[in-house]
């Protein structure tokens, strides 16, 4: 028994970095699942209002080139409100367009914490439950897309960004229907890849990637990026795409999340679709 | 041996938590290299100092700058890590008896202080990256932001020492 002792007391600081080691790596591996709740994380309340107070802080940091980010969207917001074929009555009228709002219902919302440097990159948002935030919702800065909405609480939402090894983004081409799947590797915070488009597809650098409007995230036609890199390889019949976010990944603030008001109604038919055919 | 001074070495936890929360997590020279500078709560803790309470204080101290960074428990693992590795470190740099010896790591000669601060961060940087990205598949970058990161906070950490070595006698 003494022995025993005598060894917990002469071993007792490498037992205590096992023990504190163990435990650190038990919330790392928690930290990369999905789904888990997660205690100390920055959606719970404790870590939640420790990030807004943490934001009133550093927010002061980059007002200025806030604001003007901001001022150009409300630019480019008036430009198309003024420019539009009847400026009397087309703004009250449902219109075709792609950017058809009709049916989106959009929540602003301030990115709290931010981070682009790992290759799992996550963003915090000041809105949670209470305010209408759900999982899957797709959030949009003022000038492309941000990520996806993976974890709400009632004040809090966490949203993977584009800038995480894990995201999969359906993109199309503005001019074209192409589509492909837009991931990164984990490098350059402005170079994601663009997967799967084939070689007979008619693009070049600097073409307009927006999202395409056939999943229940991204309604149809928001700015994602723009084509940077071409490469085909002799290997296989797909273009090696480098694609530079719009969004200034590294600096965004003001962003807003967007969610389809029909999204509930076509998971349930699709639901419904698959439990039938089965 | 000298008796620990507790309320300075809580200053400078406290200080070295929120220099990095608050302002060194946001540095990000050419997009992704970040120095980590709270290794120098770490490497400035006295020599003679309880190790248990090192490695305690160390556990905390990385947890906050995982909630600081949302990071889960990276930090925590690799800042105790640090601690639990540091006297093999600081054997290794200023030899068999810096226990006995007078030594303060901020007046130590250039080349042991430099041999200390490198291998503790590149230890560290290290552990750090390997578990952030949490899959062999990223090798290179591991590599790269071990290397740029391990610089950066080097440079910072020994400037510091030259810095602060006065006022902290």
């Amino acid at each position: 028994m003494q022995q025993i002792i005598d060894f917990f007391i002469r071993n007792k600081n490498f037992l205590l970095f096992a023990l504190l080691f163990i435990i650190a790596l038990q919330r790392t591996k928690s930290a990369h699942n999905y789904h888990q709740t997660r205690y100390l994380g920055s959606t719970h309340i404790v870590g939640g209002s420790f990030f807004q107070w943490k934001a009133s802080i550093t927010d002061y940091f980059d007002l200025a080139y806030q604001n003007e980010v901001l001022a150009r969207e409300n630019k480019n917001l008036r430009t198309q409100l003024l420019n539009s074929k009847d400026t009397t009555t087309t703004v009250l009228e449902p219109s075709t367009d792609t950017l058809n709002f009709d049916h989106i219902r959009v929540q602003t919302a301030k990115v709290i914490n931010n981070n682009f440097h790992k290759t799992k990159n996550q963003l915090t948002l000041n809105r949670g439950r209470l305010s209408g935030m759900e999982i899957d919702m797709g959030v949009v800065s003022p000038q492309g897309v941000v990520g996806i909405v993976t974890h709400v609480s009632d004040h809090y939402a966490l949203v993977q960004s584009i800038l995480n090894t894990q995201s999969k983004i359906v993109a199309k081409f503005q001019k074209s229907q192409h589509f492909g799947t837009l991931t990164w590797d984990g490098f350059d915070p402005t170079a994601l890849q663009l997967l799967e488009i084939p070689k007979i597809a008619p693009i070049a650098v600097g073409d307009t990637l927006v999202t395409d409007g056939k999943s229940t995230i991204f309604p149809e036609g928001l700015p994602i990026g723009v084509v940077v890199g071409l490469v085909q390889e002799p290997s296989n019949d797909y273009y090696n795409i480098t694609v530079a976010p719009f969004t200034d990944m590294t600096s965004v603030k003001q962003v807003y999340a967007v969610r389809r008001r029909d999204a509930n109604e076509i998971l349930t038919l699709e639901q419904q679709g698959e439990n039938g055919t089965n | 041996m000298a008796q620990t001074n507790w309320l300075r070495e809580l200053g400078r936890f406290v200080t070295v938590l929120l220099v990095q929360g608050l302002l060194l997590n946001h540095v990000r020279l050419f997009g992704y290299i970040n120095p980590y500078f709270y290794l120098y709560f770490v490497l400035l803790y006295p020599l003679t100092g309880n190790r248990t309470i090192l490695i305690a204080l160390s556990f905390f101290l990385g947890l906050g700058i995982d909630m600081f960074s949302d990071t889960g428990g990276v930090h925590a693992a690799a800042a105790v890590f640090a601690a639990w590795i540091r006297p093999l470190l600081l054997k290794f740099s200023f030899g068999v008896s810096y226990q006995y010896n007078t030594i303060k790591v901020p007046s130590a000669p250039l080349q042991q202080q430099f041999i200390y601060v490198v291998s503790m961060v590149i230890l560290h940087h290290f552990l750090l990256f390997s578990l952030e990205a949490f899959s062999g598949r990223h090798w290179a970058l591991i590599l790269t932001n071990t290397l740029a990161s391990g610089i950066f906070t080097t440079g910072l950490i020994i400037g510091a020492f030259h810095l602060f070595s006065t006022s902290n006698k």
